[in-house]
């Protein structure tokens, strides 16, 4: 953590086109939120690419670029816990059917790391389903000293 | 900043010298369509110079995977050089560090092709 006595907590709320402008947008939003939350460049390059890859997951393969569908984006931190939300308004995906980037048979695949990447660099990630459609995608990183 | 490619040849050698991010969009689709051109114009060995390499996520981990195997089945080789430590860390958590041939300097991955 660097040192700063500004850890305010605070929550920010966007709604957001399905592009990938919107993708640097929420990068941007977060990473900024992050800075103020006393997070180190290691764990701001982690929450970045965190952050960058569920946003990529909701506006491509979940809305698909969809004009009238948008993504729901808030990143919140109480001193403890930084979260991040995803939401999309997609068809939704089964999460039993993610494949293992790790296994040999898939380790030369062009896709299907994003996921994988996402709870690497996290320390809690959660799926669920949103009714009547979409997914929601929940981020978080403790915020302790190191 | 987006992706900026150069081209130089050493030999017989074609490095690809590779700046800025290599991330979903531009960045990842400059880098594959030049990888297909260079294989379609027959470039058998090449050298991917990622050291200015400023940020990549997994759709750019993904052309690299794709870049290799496009060179690979078509009879050439293709490696990297100069992975800076994001890129690295990248590379071992997704197991893929082992599968590429990795060098740190120029003058040894041109002697390494064969």
């Amino acid at each position: 953590m660097r040192e700063n006595e500004h850890h305010v907590p605070e929550t920010v709320e966007r709604l957001l086109d399905s592009t990938l402008e919107s993708v640097e947008s929420a990068e941007e939003l977060a990473l900024s939120v992050a800075q103020r939350a006393g997070f180190d460049d290691d764990d701001l390059m982690k929450i970045g690419m965190a952050v960058r890859e569920s946003m990529v997951n909701a506006v491509v393969h979940g809305n698909r670029y969809n004009d009238h569908k948008k993504v729901r984006f808030s990143v919140s931190h109480n001193g403890e816990r930084y979260t991040i939300r995803i939401a999309d308004e997609g068809e939704g995906f089964d999460f039993n059917a993610l494949p293992d980037p790790l296994a040999p048979e898939n380790l030369m695949r062009t896709s299907g790391r994003g996921i994988f990447l996402v709870r690497s660099f996290m320390d809690e990630f959660e799926m669920r389903r949103r009714e009547p459609s979409g997914t929601e995608v929940t981020l978080v990183k403790y915020v302790v000293s190191k | 900043m987006s992706v900026k490619l150069s081209t130089r040849q050493v030999g017989d050698v074609s490095v690809v010298d590779v700046a800025g991010r290599i991330t979903l969009g531009e960045g990842s689709s400059a880098l594959r369509d030049l990888m297909r051109d260079m294989v379609g114009k027959g470039h058998k060995k090449i050298l991917l110079n990622l050291g200015d390499v400023s940020y990549i996520d997994s759709s750019g981990i993904g052309e690299l995977v794709s870049g290799f195997t496009t060179v690979t089945n078509n009879g050439g080789e293709m490696k990297l050089l100069n992975l800076n430590k994001r890129v690295k860390d990248l590379l071992q958590i997704t197991k893929l560090y082992t599968v590429f041939d990795v060098h740190e300097d120029e003058a040894g991955a041109i002697r390494a092709f064969a």
